[in-house]
């Protein structure tokens, strides 16, 4: 069978599995809708929570990336990761407590105060937004280079599943969705990682593959040398080695973290477990599924840098494999014979090289390039979606309970009854999906830019806002409202200016301190604290019954 | 619970915060990133350690530091009685089972 038909198979199966789920879970109260009844288990919570975290970019992109990136591609792998130590510590316990839908609905009751609110909101919209439409674009982009539809074909197939479940089941229907989603999507990133572990170093287990030596027809020796060699050889400096300053990649590390504990769509699956103790626990499930992932990425990422140099380099031109042809089609590699000597020079020498080679390759082509079957590479596909989709619903649901409860019951309509609140839910579910499918067909140029965007703007006003507002009961509404406000405009300002203003400019030397602005966010997050902290001293202290919410949310088990 | 519990229940569990973060600090940033290149010298397998700490081992550490986490906090709760109220289904039913029922001043 042709990796077509296959790739229909596994499709067609994998979208009526979420349909079906779909079906049996359907939203009948706001309850269901936002936190899915409150009664998700932990271990099931910690799954669907992982396949709600890891996006599109983490399946496809994430493995090319760091073989690009070398050791410095950890400050991914440990900022996607380390977050969930924050989130589990200092965050997740005490919003479960504190028992509400949302996270405007925290920063708003917390701080008494509905511009605290409406700030909120709006970061949530913002963050979830410019997200979901890197989802919907993933999705596309699979459908045609597996499917050979259109892109908008492809885009429109995802929103409609999307839809049908989203809008249908609310939070119920995305937890069960998310928890197949998972299961697909580690089962299609494990196994081409399996494949290619037991043929370079026969070692089955990818993790310890990469620290293993290569068989003898690879030419033998330990695999992470032999690529130092191959790397330093062609000018690409050593892939074990760091190659951008101690400084930057620290702070990078640390906007990540700090982001991905302050991201609206984790936070708001611990509310759907019955107690606190059970959102310890899922935090902890959730970070050992991602770290399935996360620890196979990098051996991934080490065998194809391998296998991608071992194949290319200097090699005739002419007797270059088929799946070199395919993809050079489609624009993701591309030669151009510099020096008319029909043979491949792929060096660090940006003047000399004649390869450009798109990171996503590293795992979309994989399945080629190791010579899998072809089932293998039609199951990356059906990842590659179940990835992408099962992160948009998640976001989508942000969306619409920031637009429905936080933004219309609790600001605009206070009398709006339960049944129409529901309605609110579905109506803006609806039209987010549509705006999303919109972003991912027509991509703005800039969805890859705007991620730093997302995290720095997380990192740098929802994290310290929350941990504040729970770790330190004399912390005031001025100073939480001035904290996000300064590390927002300054985190924004800083990376608005670098990335869109003046990309020019955008070097270490004319960088603050060195730090680039994917990890400003981390001085944002510094200035976020240092401002709140001295506004709180010069003004009054919070009211009496929100110093009790605080004590209320520190323990665990007491019911009011 | 009364205050004066509640208060020393708070301070048990910001020392057992601050001791992980600690550790989340060290592996993470420190063995993973400021002392990669030191930790390099020394070698695990076909790793540099520093190499393996900042792309496996720190991984590894923080799924560790959240199950001891979960385990340091059930031993807090059940030392303060905390868990049998989260295990009880009922709201009224566990209010019942609270011992310490000292009125607030």
């Amino acid at each position: 069978m042709s990796v077509q038909i296959w790739t229909y198979l596994f499709i067609f199966l994998s979208f009526g599995l979420y349909i079906l789920i779909a079906l049996k879970s359907k939203a009948g109260s706001t309850h269901d809708f936002y936190v899915a009844g409150g009664g998700i288990s932990p271990l099931t919570n910690g799954m669907a929570t992982a396949a709600d975290w890891m996006s599109a970019a983490s399946f496809i992109s994430m493995a090319g990336l760091i073989s690009f990136l070398g050791r410095d591609g950890a400050y991914y792998l440990m900022g996607w990761t380390g977050g969930y130590v924050l989130l589990a510590l200092l965050l997740a316990p005490y919003l479960r407590k504190f028992g509400k839908f949302t996270v405007p609905a925290f920063i708003g009751d917390r701080y008494y105060s509905q511009s605290a609110r409406l700030t909120a909101v709006f970061c949530a919209i913002v963050i979830s937004f410019v997200y979901v439409c890197g989802q919907m674009q993933g999705a596309g982009i699979v459908f045609s280079r597996f499917l050979e539809v259109d892109i908008t074909t492809g885009v429109i197939i995802g929103m409609a599943i999307v839809f049908f479940y989203a809008v249908l089941g609310g939070m119920k229907g995305i937890t069960y969705t998310q928890v197949a989603q998972y299961c697909v999507l580690i089962f299609a990133y494990m196994v081409p990682a399996i494949f290619l572990s037991l043929m370079m170093t026969g070692n089955p287990i990818p993790q310890l593959g990469f620290g293993s030596e290569l068989e003898p027809e690879y030419g033998g020796g330990y695999l992470l040398d032999r690529l130092d060699g191959l790397s330093q050889e062609l000018g690409f400096g050593t892939y074990t080695e760091g190659q951008k300053s101690t400084q930057d990649v620290f702070f990078i590390t640390a906007a990540l973290m700090f982001g991905t504990a302050g991201l609206p769509h984790v936070i708001i699956r611990f509310f759907t477990v019955p107690s606190v103790r059970d959102a310890r626990q899922s935090a902890g499930y959730a970070l050992l599924f991602i770290a399935i992932l996360y620890t196979t990425a990098p051996a991934l990422a080490a065998f194809s840098k391998t296998n991608l140099l071992d194949t290319v380099n200097n090699a005739e031109y002419s007797t270059m494999p088929s799946w070199f042809s395919t993809w050079e089609r489609t624009g993701l590699i591309t030669f151009n014979d510099k020096n008319a000597d029909g043979r491949i020079q792929y060096v660090g020498n940006a003047e000399v090289n004649e390869l450009t080679v798109n990171r996503d390759i590293m795992v979309l082509a994989n399945p080629e390039i190791a010579q899998l079957p072809n089932w293998v590479a039609a199951l990356v596909a059906a990842g590659a979606l179940a990835a992408a989709l099962s992160t948009a619903s998640g976001l989508l649901l942000v969306i619409s309970t920031s637009i429905s409860h936080d933004l219309i019951k609790r600001c605009l309509r206070p009398d709006t009854t339960e049944k129409e609140e529901l309605n609110y839910a579905r109506i803006a579910i609806f039209v987010a999906v549509l705006i999303a499918g919109y972003f991912g067909i027509n991509p703005p140029g800039f969805v890859a830019e705007v991620v730093a965007f997302a995290f720095g703007l997380a990192a740098a006003s929802f994290f310290p806002a929350i941990v504040l507002g729970i770790f330190y009961s004399r912390m005031n509404k001025q100073g939480a409202v001035a904290g996000m406000v300064a590390g927002f405009t300054f985190t924004a300002t800083y990376i608005i200016y670098f990335k869109f203003i003046n990309p020019a400019l955008s070097t270490a030397e004319h960088w603050w301190f060195g730090i680039s602005p994917e990890g400003i966010g981390t001085l944002g997050t510094l200035l976020n604290l240092v401002v709140a902290l001295a506004v709180c001293r010069f003004t009054a202290a919070p009211p009496i019954e929100v110093q009790e919410i605080v004590r209320h949310i520190r323990l665990p088990g007491e019911h009011h | 619970m009364s205050d004066r519990n509640a208060r020393s229940y708070w301070k048990a569990n910001i020392r057992i915060v601050l001791i992980l973060l600690c550790v989340w600090f060290f592996i993470s940033f420190v063995c993973g990133i400021l002392l990669a290149d030191f930790l390099d010298n020394f070698r695990l397998g076909g790793f540099k350690l520093g190499f393996w700490m900042a792309q496996q081992g720190s991984i590894y550490g923080f799924v560790i530091l959240i199950f001891v986490y979960i385990r340091l906090m059930d031993r807090l709760d059940h030392q303060y009685k905390l868990d049998q109220i989260e295990t009880a289904d009922k709201p009224h039913a566990a209010h019942s089972t609270i011992v310490d029922t000292e009125v607030k001043p």
